[in-house]
């Protein structure tokens, strides 16, 4: 019999520990798929976050890292000077990369260090129980804005994949959703792009991907892949942000 | 060999080079500038890398990488600095990662001031961030000392895959004093195969991590990191012993005091009072039971401690000496250096006379 379909050589056969309905398991997929086809599972070397992919280092196959809250971009660059000619990557949530981590993204881009950064918002704190995050929509409630972000209060979503695209050491930005197939090939498509930059030599290279939370935002799965496309693509607009192979900023 | 002149932020940094370190990343603060800025034409010469960071954290956790990625590593910084690193040094502790740290000390507390002084003791010798671990501490009173301390440091962190942290005072980063260059004494190391450096054909994948979620799992983890720091104690314990034989005064300072005090020794020596110094060089390991003994010598009427700092040297002093000896105390802090006389005039005075 033939073989249609198997799980990436790049994951472990480690039990995710994801909510159903959960976005993680789908891009944790993704980025294996990714590195097996680009033949990098045997260089690659992984940093992975504090929040809900903080046990990612089991579910990577290559080698890991587990950074401090926010610190995954810092640790990167000092594996990627080690190791200048590795694939290296950062898995971060959005508390982790735009609330605690804004200073390392931010600098790591700066600086145009050659790694990739897929960057999870779900537009909440996932593992610590559904608070507020930099990403939260306007009006969305969260145990930590129970009435609903008030950007009177405390400001707006943060647009990380808009704000990157500015920095010039940024060589490719792009944010992608996977609630329905084209979007979760075209999310592969990015991810596959920015691994092949980063080998290139091209500089920082960052995918967000839009990212169902059912059991923070109180939705089963399939309302919260709906959440997504409604209420978050409006919001957090879905596309290239800066690729210097086709000039500036777009 | 010949003796050279060299100002101590710059010989610790060559010291590190020649020691293997061929990675350093740090952020600007006084005053230890010139170990980075060393490092930052130094290191491309060796092939290896100097990278100023966008902030101490940045600093430590680019560190964490390196050393994980198994590179010998480093960073330098100041009192203020090293407060901020130590969210790094501890997740460093908890994934046994080896690297060195450099705190050239300043006056705190919060920005205090650029001037030499001993107030991190705390932080320097009590883990300094969250949880139960140590660090070897290392706190020379020559450059001399310094040379030789930091490049065996990078053995002793590689050795206990463990954060090894090289304290001096502002005094030591920023005179200058001749020296010799030692061929240090090189450690036999265990292959860095625990690294996160890619699989390059090995069966499974190297993880760099200090979560344990499960309670026995932690608490597993940490027994084992108590065994190696028992190692250490019984190891890496450094002191230095002059003139305490027969001493009515038993001096204790560690880093630049420590050579004021020796002045002081003369002053008494001239005045007919035998004192004497211990000096440890490894402030953690603590010489507690060198020192509980020396205290309990009957020649000794007092125990004088000496510090830059408010007293933070002093209570390992009190728990060695246990109370079998009044334990007598000076100190400045913000950048006050003590001096000779004040200390000799300390010592009488305990002596009541």
């Amino acid at each position: 019999m033939a073989i249609v379909y198997q799980k990436s050589k790049a994951l472990t056969d480690k039990e995710l520990h994801y909510c159903p309905g959960c976005s993680h398991g789908i891009i944790h997929k993704l980025v294996a798929e990714v590195l097996e086809e680009l033949d990098l599972i045997d260089s690659a070397i992984g940093i992975c976050p504090v929040g809900c992919s903080v046990f990612a280092y089991d579910y990577f196959a290559c080698d890991m890292l587990e950074a401090a809250h926010g610190r995954a971009p810092a640790v990167a660059t000092g594996v990627k000077r080690v190791h200048p000619r590795s694939p290296v990557f950062t898995y971060q949530g959005d508390g982790d990369l735009a609330s605690i981590g804004m200073g390392e993204i931010l600098h790591a881009a700066i600086r145009g260090e050659k790694i990739t950064t897929i960057f999870v918002n779900n537009a909440i704190y996932g593992m610590t129980g559904g608070q507020m995050a930099p990403t939260t929509l306007i009006g969305q409630k969260t145990t930590t804005s129970p009435l609903g972000r008030d950007p009177s209060h405390c400001g707006g979503p943060a647009h990380m994949a808009e704000l990157l695209a500015t920095v010039e050491g940024a060589a490719y930005v792009e944010r992608v959703a996977v609630y329905d197939i084209p979007r979760l090939n075209q999310a592969k498509r990015a991810i596959k792009t920015a691994f092949e930059m980063q080998m290139q030599g091209a500089g920082f290279t960052f995918v967000e991907v839009l990212s169902a939370c059912p059991t923070n935002w109180g939705k089963t799965p399939l309302e919260a892949a709906e959440w997504v496309r409604k209420e978050m693509v409006p919001v957090f607009p879905l596309g290239v942000t800066r690729d210097i192979r086709k000039g500036a900023a777009k | 060999m010949a003796f050279e002149l060299w100002k101590g932020n710059e010989a610790i940094a060559e010291a590190a080079v020649r020691a293997g370190c061929r990675f350093f990343f740090g952020y600007p603060i006084t005053p230890q500038n010139e170990v980075p800025e060393y490092m930052a034409r130094r290191l491309p010469e060796v092939g290896g890398c100097f990278l100023q960071s966008e902030s101490e954290l940045a600093a430590i956790n680019m560190v964490y990488g390196a050393a994980g990625a198994g590179a010998r590593v480093m960073t330098s910084s100041s009192s203020p600095g090293i407060s901020l690193k130590q969210e790094g040094i501890t997740y460093m502790a908890g994934a046994e990662l080896p690297a060195v740290i450099v705190n050239v000390m300043r006056g705190g507390p919060g920005l205090g001031t650029i001037q030499p002084a001993q107030g991190d003791y705390y932080q320097a010798t009590r883990g300094g961030g969250n949880g139960d671990y140590r660090l070897v501490v290392l706190a020379p009173n020559t450059i001399q000392e310094a040379v030789d301390l930091m490049q065996e440091a990078f053995d002793i962190a590689d050795c206990y895959r463990n954060p090894v942290m090289l304290l001096a005072d502002g005094m030591i980063g920023q005179m200058m004093e001749p020296l010799e260059w030692h061929e240090p004494r090189h450690r036999e190391l265990p292959p860095k195969d625990w690294a996160a450096a890619g699989l390059h054909g090995r069966g499974s994948h190297n993880i760099i991590n200090s979560l344990f979620i499960d309670p026995l799992a932690c608490e597993r983890h940490n027994n084992r990191l108590q065994e190696k720091y028992r190692l250490m104690e019984q190891r890496e314990l450094r002191f230095e012993e002059r003139g305490c034989e027969g001493a009515e005064v038993l001096f204790v300072a560690y880093g630049s005091p420590s050579r004021i005090v020796m002045s002081a020794v003369d002053l008494l020596a001239a005045q007919g009072v035998k004192a004497g110094l211990l000096r440890p060089v490894t402030v953690w390991p603590y010489p507690y039971e060198r020192l509980a003994a020396l205290s309990r010598e009957p020649s000794v009427k007092a125990v004088v401690a000496v510090e830059m700092s408010a007293g933070q040297m002093l209570d390992d002093v009190k728990i060695a000496v246990g109370g079998c000896k009044p334990v007598t105390f000076v100190g400045h802090t913000g950048g006050v250096i003590p001096t000779q006389h004040e200390i000799a005039a300390a010592a009488l005075a305990a002596l009541g006379r």
